[in-house]
């Protein structure tokens, strides 16, 4: 008896280590990469990367046109996406308990939410640039707005169903009629979770950088047409990377961190966010 | 007429209300029309390449842009053996990592490290890429590979899969980044779903003299199995498409090569980096096909991925 | 306060802490041997935490603390030293809910026993078999032991619960409301089940039926906000209790 227990025990403290060790290499990776991005991204950062626009090969240069067109982008696509994925996501948590669109819309949605991003930019490329007959900025804002979509409507679903249903009965109590009672009462009390989802969708959005590569391609000069291909932290980040010059390695760095930065920093802000405003419910 | 007044304003609340519902139902009719014309669209830029090669598209590993002569089993493979890998990599790490966080944990230490673990999910492809190129790549090159190829490569059967070039970028490379990549998926799935394993039932296995370790293997991981295989086929599909990481560090090679030392190429690096230079509508066409491909793959899995989640689901939902 | 036959367990100064909360307020109370002891009282009386705290099943969750001692075979249970796995089989312990791990009948009963004992096919077999019988579950399922155990009915289930339990053979059962959730027949099944098991087991109930505890136990300890009120022979504390709170509570003017 004594050996067969001790050989348990022992398994057991090994199970737990290798969970431990698991656990602290999940975390090397994290540290590895941040610690990476920090030596090589810092010295980098410079006041020509806000200021400057891309360089040709050998020179230097800054980052500002990709900068700007990757906000543009994202803000096209967040506000194309946000709009559409709030309504999808509305009908599938208020009127989506009969009936067959529900259910399948959701399964549809659950499976675009991980679909591989670059299949989104083969398909506006299809679409939309292959009929403009050019790369651009609009095309990539719609690829990002693809991506937005599904996961608005997967958070606001989840954030509507979180709102009591005695809530609703009160205003259906008071004889609100159903849009009201959705568009003033539910969503407005649901409306953090859904804040939270959009800022996710935003971070998400602001580093991908497959849908782009076909859409709104990249652009060497200063360019505030969307009509027009546009450059984009993502596409600028792995053109400089993948070249042997070292000026635009460097730069590609300073993107990296930068982008870095800002995903990382909306990812936790959207969590602190959603969790003072649940906690005070 | 007050009365009259009242029946006006009731009808024009009808009216919003169905406008209101119409117009939701048809966001939600979008997403379908959106699938739908995804596939669509991949089917007709594929039509010239499924005219010129067939299924033997499937099964030839020619890729001559000079010729026009094309295949998509190289990328295939490669598409599958780094997602493979990776999972292997990534489905003990996730489990160790889901036990830590659900059974072993301080309380304090909770919130904190699976918000760390998560942020791994956050970091962009691209950035994976860059750092395995330039960081990961050159130590594993120098340290890792000829330590495999000295030890593993000289293994029968198995050896000639690990013995090549220490190069850094390779189809092993492309995989061990795509399990980083994929950890933070499958490990929080894998958490959520011990989260619902009902404390009494585990109290029981504990009330027996099990150990924590016999609980979690014995107890709660049968009664999470769909859960957890959920999870996995999650992971499985985020890694299949993952893109730029890849692209960096798989060596863009359209070869067959045994060893996972040798570059390689997946569907997703080969669209990242041929399509903009690609002339020729049968070389797009080709290009476009492989996309096809992908996502039919990744639709497979994600849809047994999202139906064993929505079982385990609904056997929740029924238990409570 | 103590029982008159020799006891199995001796609680002494017994404190239960959730964080700063003092759930039970020093208790003492001796646990007779091959006898029912049932706790009684109100929700949120300590009855529960009182139980749990015989086989540290509180351990599990940080912020629970005891002091104080609780012996068995001359062992303070509380002590850190005290091997936790190794405790927890020799006191068998069945929940409010059936809870049948998702394995086979027979696998379900086997687990347990495996834990500690290498037993031949045969053994096991002979093993299952007897636990079962003793929990009057035998000719029910010896048809299907290979079937899952979620798929019998809630008695059926909480039987089989334990069945696991007494198969280790522990010195010791504790049931915590073990039929809370199920229905009266089945109920009468159980309480049938725990006069036949007193023979081989000192058993602990706790339930918030009153009935119950004046049907199968031979002592009862009342409880009231952390504190043992009373407790004696279950006929002196229903017939002619002494403190006028329990006299409240069992005549139903409270609780």
């Amino acid at each position: 008896m004594f050996d067969l227990y001790a050989r348990r025990r022992l398994i057991n403290a090994i199970g737990l280590s290798v969970s431990v060790v698991a656990m602290a290499f999940g975390l090397f990776w994290l540290c590895w990469i941040l610690w990476t991005l920090l030596v090589h991204g810092l010295p980098a950062m410079t006041p020509a990367v806000f200021d400057k626009m891309t360089p040709p090969p050998g020179s230097s240069g800054g980052l500002f046109n990709a900068i700007y067109g990757s906000v543009m982008m994202t803000i096209g696509g967040t506000l194309i996406g946000t709009p559409i994925g709030i309504m999808a996501g509305t009908y599938l948590a208020e009127f989506g308990h009969r009936g067959w669109l529900a259910p399948i819309t959701r399964f549809i949605n659950d499976i675009l939410l991980s679909a591989p991003s670059i299949v989104i930019g083969l398909f506006i490329y299809e679409v939309y640039v292959v009929h403009v007959k050019h790369f651009s900025g609009w095309a990539g804002t719609f690829a990002l707005a693809i991506i937005v979509i599904p996961i608005v409507i997967r958070t606001t679903e989840n954030m509507l169903r979180l709102v009591p249903s005695t809530l609703r009965e009160a205003a259906a109590a008071l004889g609100a009629p159903q849009w009201k009672i959705i568009s003033f009462v539910t969503l407005r009390a649901a409306r953090a979770g859904i804040i939270t989802g959009v800022m996710l969708a935003i971070a998400r959005i602001s580093g991908e950088t497959a849908p782009l590569l076909f859409t709104s391609l990249n652009n060497q000069f200063w360019n505030d047409d969307m009509n027009q291909p546009m450059a984009n932290l993502p596409v600028v980040i792995f053109q400089f990377a993948m070249s042997p010059y070292e000026d635009w390695q460097k730069l590609a760095w300073a993107g990296a961190l930068l982008i870095t930065a800002s995903v990382l920093t909306l990812n936790i802000l959207a969590r602190v966010l959603f969790r003072q405003s649940t906690s005070t419910h | 007429m007050p009365m009259f007044l009242h029946e006006a304003r009731l009808k024009r609340q009808t009216l919003f209300d169905s406008l209101f519902r119409n117009l939701t139902r048809l966001a939600a009719l979008g997403v379908l029309l959106l699938l739908a014309s995804i596939l669509f669209s991949l089917v007709m830029g594929s039509i010239p390449a499924i005219h010129a090669f067939g299924f033997g598209f499937l099964t030839s590993s020619a890729w001559d842009p000079v010729n026009d002569k094309f295949g998509a089993l190289i990328p295939i493979i490669g598409t599958l053996v780094t997602s493979g890998i990776a999972l292997l990599i990534a489905i003990p790490v996730s489990f160790g990592i889901a036990l830590f966080l659900t059974e072993l944990s301080p309380r304090a230490l909770r919130r904190p490290l699976g918000v760390a673990i998560e942020l791994l999910a956050g970091i962009p492809s691209i950035i994976y890429g860059m750092w395995g190129l330039f960081e990961f790549a050159p130590l594993f090159a120098d340290h890792i590979e000829p330590w495999i190829n000295d030890h593993i490569g000289t293994i029968p059967y198995v050896g000639p899969f690990f013995s090549g070039p220490p190069m850094g970028i390779g189809i092993l490379t492309a995989s061990i980044i795509l399990a980083i990549m994929v950890i933070p998926f499958i490990s929080s799935v894998m958490r959520d779903v011990f989260d619902v394993v009902p404390a009494m039932l585990k109290e029981s296995a504990y009330g027996l003299g099990s150990t924590t370790w016999e609980v979690m293997m014995s107890i709660v991981l049968p009664y999470t199995k769909v859960g957890v295989a959920g999870g996995i086929m999650l992971g499985l599909g985020r890694a299949l498409g993952e893109t730029m990481a890849v692209t960096f560090v798989i060596g863009n090679a359209h070869e067959l090569s045994k060893s996972l030392l040798n570059p390689g190429n997946s569907i997703s690096s080969a669209l990242a980096n041929e399509f903009t230079e690609a002339v020729g509508d049968l070389y797009t066409s080709s290009l476009i096909e492989l996309g096809l491909i992908l996502f039919f793959i990744t639709f497979v899995v994600l849809s047994i991925a999202r139906y064993m989640l929505y079982k385990l689901g609904q056997r929740e939902g029924k238990a409570s | 306060m103590t029982a008159t036959t020799p006891p199995r367990i001796v609680v002494k100064d017994l404190n239960f802490y959730y964080g700063k909360f003092r759930a039970l307020k020093d208790i003492n109370l001796d646990i007779a041997e091959k006898k029912v002891t049932a706790f009684i009282g109100p929700s949120g009386c300590g009855k529960s935490t009182l139980l749990r705290t015989f086989n540290r099943m509180y351990q599990l969750y940080p912020q629970q603390t005891a002091t104080g001692s609780i012996i068995l075979d001359g062992d303070n249970i509380l002590d850190r030293s005290q091997d936790l796995n190794k405790l927890r089989a020799k006191i068998g312990m069945v929940f409010q809910k059936p809870t049948p791990f998702p394995m086979s009948i027979y696998d379900n009963i086997a687990f347990g026993v495996k834990l500690y004992h290498n037993l031949s096919r045969n053994d096991m077999d002979e093993r299952v078999e007897w636990a079962l019988k003793k929990a009057a579950l035998w000719v029910e399922v010896k048809d299907k032991l290979k079937q899952s155990g979620m798929g019998l009915s809630g008695g059926q289930q909480q039987r089989l619960c334990i069945a696991r339990a007494i198969a280790v053979k522990p010195q010791v059962l504790l049931l915590d409301e073990p039929t809370s959730a199920l229905d009266p027949i089945s109920t009468a099944h159980i309480e049938k089940l725990i006069d036949e098991l007193k023979e081989d087991f000192t058993i602990v109930i706790v339930t918030h039926n009153m009935q119950q505890a004046a049907r199968v136990s031979d002592y009862t300890a009342y409880m009231y906000i952390g504190d043992l009120v009373e407790f004696g022979e279950t006929s002196s504390v229903f017939t002619n209790p002494k403190r006028k709170e329990t006299e409240d509570y069992i005549t139903g003017r409270f609780g």
